[in-house]
């Protein structure tokens, strides 16, 4: 199997008394796609934040390439750098056009040149149908035009693995094909990811793996086929249950 | 209305206009400063100068910039320190001045939702250039309808300069009704100087407010 990009060990997150992971263990490799799935509230996105940092650790650890990642580390903002973090609600920043959005951090934080940074940021926002959009505003842009942005904002510094925190929660139902394309053309493209979607359709399209989450506990993990078509546990087969809605006729009385 | 002695006085109401815009203008910037020093040294709670900022910024709030005149220009000297006039009307602006405008870059800083924080630093950005880069444009956009109206309300104080002994514009309508009893036309001048030092401000500070929204600032 390829190299190991991120390596979580019996990580424990506790927010006051209330334990919202424990004991999580998690592998991801090279150019592997990771969904996690699981009810609203199961610690999902903590997960991410954790990941990332932005969230203090109870135990455990965290290892990105072999480097820990900590609120203590003393490179932190340069283990972040190689994290790409997509959130729920975009995060742009709104006093920038979309283009300083995306140049912004490549330049100020891995201090690459301008003129180098702009070539790489246009050809990235041509490629997610944004070219026309470089210099408008977050505020006048679609949910789904601020997402892409978003995601080529991430792309641009070249992480290593890239995590989507529930990214088509906030949009219009019509606005959610346009960015889950993204990221599947992103998965082809055989970037590293860790996925938390409420999409199942999609979850089955882009991942190699699908994790499925509860209580802050991995609860099965399996290829997507084989977790989708036939859940081990009951806790999987009940929440994949809540996706189905189909009328019962025997017992619909049509007059 | 004597308007030969309004001629005759125009000059010396120019001349200190001129010295209410000087202090007005040094108060103001100092005063700014150390607003943004203050609300630095909140943000970072940086431990016991956060705790001074906070006494500063209550002892400053909470007595009149006459009181803190006086006890920088009859107090300071008692225990050594000599200073002239125009130095503590710009240091009493300030001490003033320097708590209002740390309160609204603060107001500021506080209506930005902290995930802007964590967007920043999940790129990979220092404590440091987030703050320089993502919150502070963000924090003066929200702040300018506040600062403006600070910068308003400190120049009126600039009035209460005539009690140390300041040629400010006070003064000068206060000393001429004094010397000729020409009590409405020292008035309406001291009226006219006010207005045509604040006016300008105002409505410069309604452009700066609407530029920064229109230039997407603010969500």
């Amino acid at each position: 199997m390829s190299r190991v990009i991120l390596e979580i060990s019996h990580l424990h997150k506790v927010f006051d008394t209330n334990t919202v992971i424990e004991d999580l263990s998690l592998t991801v490799h090279e150019g592997e796609v990771v969904v996690i799935i699981g009810p609203s509230g199961c610690g999902k996105s903590t997960l991410l934040r954790c990941i990332n940092a932005l969230e203090t650790i109870q135990g455990g650890e965290i290892k990105l390439h072999g480097n820990t990642v900590s609120k203590n580390s003393k490179d932190l903002h340069e283990i972040r750098q190689k994290i790409g973090m997509v959130f729920q609600n975009y995060e742009l920043f709104p006093h920038m056009t979309v283009l300083d959005n995306v140049m912004l951090a490549p330049m100020k934080a891995q201090g690459r040149k301008k003129s180098e940074v702009r070539e790489e940021a246009l050809a990235l926002l041509k490629r997610v149908g944004l070219e026309s959009k470089a210099d408008s505003y977050p505020r006048q842009l679609s949910g789904g035009q601020k997402q892409r942005t978003a995601i080529v904002r991430a792309l641009c510094m070249h992480p290593e693995i890239l995590l989507f925190d529930e990214v088509t929660a906030a949009l219009d139902p019509q606005m959610v094909r346009e960015v889950l394309e993204v990221i599947l053309d992103l998965a082809n493209a055989g970037k590293t990811m860790l996925v938390v979607t409420h999409e199942m359709q999609f979850a089955r399209a882009v991942a190699d793996r699908i994790v499925f989450f509860d209580d802050g506990q991995i609860i099965e993990q399996a290829a997507p086929d084989e977790f989708f078509d036939h859940p081990k546990t009951d806790k999987a087969k009940q929440f994949l249950n809540t996706f189905t809605f189909e009328r019962d006729r025997s017992t619909t009385n049509r007059a | 209305m004597d308007k030969e002695f309004i001629k005759q006085y125009i000059p010396l109401y120019s001349e200190a206009a001129l010295l209410t815009v000087k202090i007005g203008f040094l108060g103001i910037a100092a005063a700014i400063i150390i607003g943004l020093v203050c609300e630095t040294i909140v943000y970072f709670k940086i431990p016991v100068l956060r705790r001074i900022v906070s006494v500063y910024i209550e002892l400053s709030r909470n007595t009149p910039l006459l009181i803190q005149l006086f006890f920088i220009y009859y107090g300071l000297p008692k225990i050594g320190i000599r200073t002239d006039a125009q130095m503590c009307g710009i240091a009493g602006l300030a001490f003033l001045g320097g708590s209002y405008m740390a309160e609204a870059f603060r107001s500021g800083v506080e209506a930005i939702d902290v995930i802007q924080e964590e967007s920043a630093y999940s790129l990979g950005l220092s404590k440091l250039q987030t703050v320089r880069y993502v919150l502070l444009p963000q924090a003066i956009s929200i702040s300018a309808p506040a600062l403006i109206a600070n910068v308003i309300f400190l120049l009126k104080e600039t009035s209460v300069f005539s009690a140390i002994s300041l040629m400010d514009l006070m003064f000068t309508a206060k000393d001429l009704i004094g010397l000729y009893y020409n009590t409405t036309e020292s008035l309406f001048l001291l009226v006219v100087f006010y207005l045509l030092i604040l006016l300008p401000v105002s409505v410069i500070g309604s452009l700066i407010e609407r530029r920064l929204r229109h230039a997407g600032y603010g969500v």
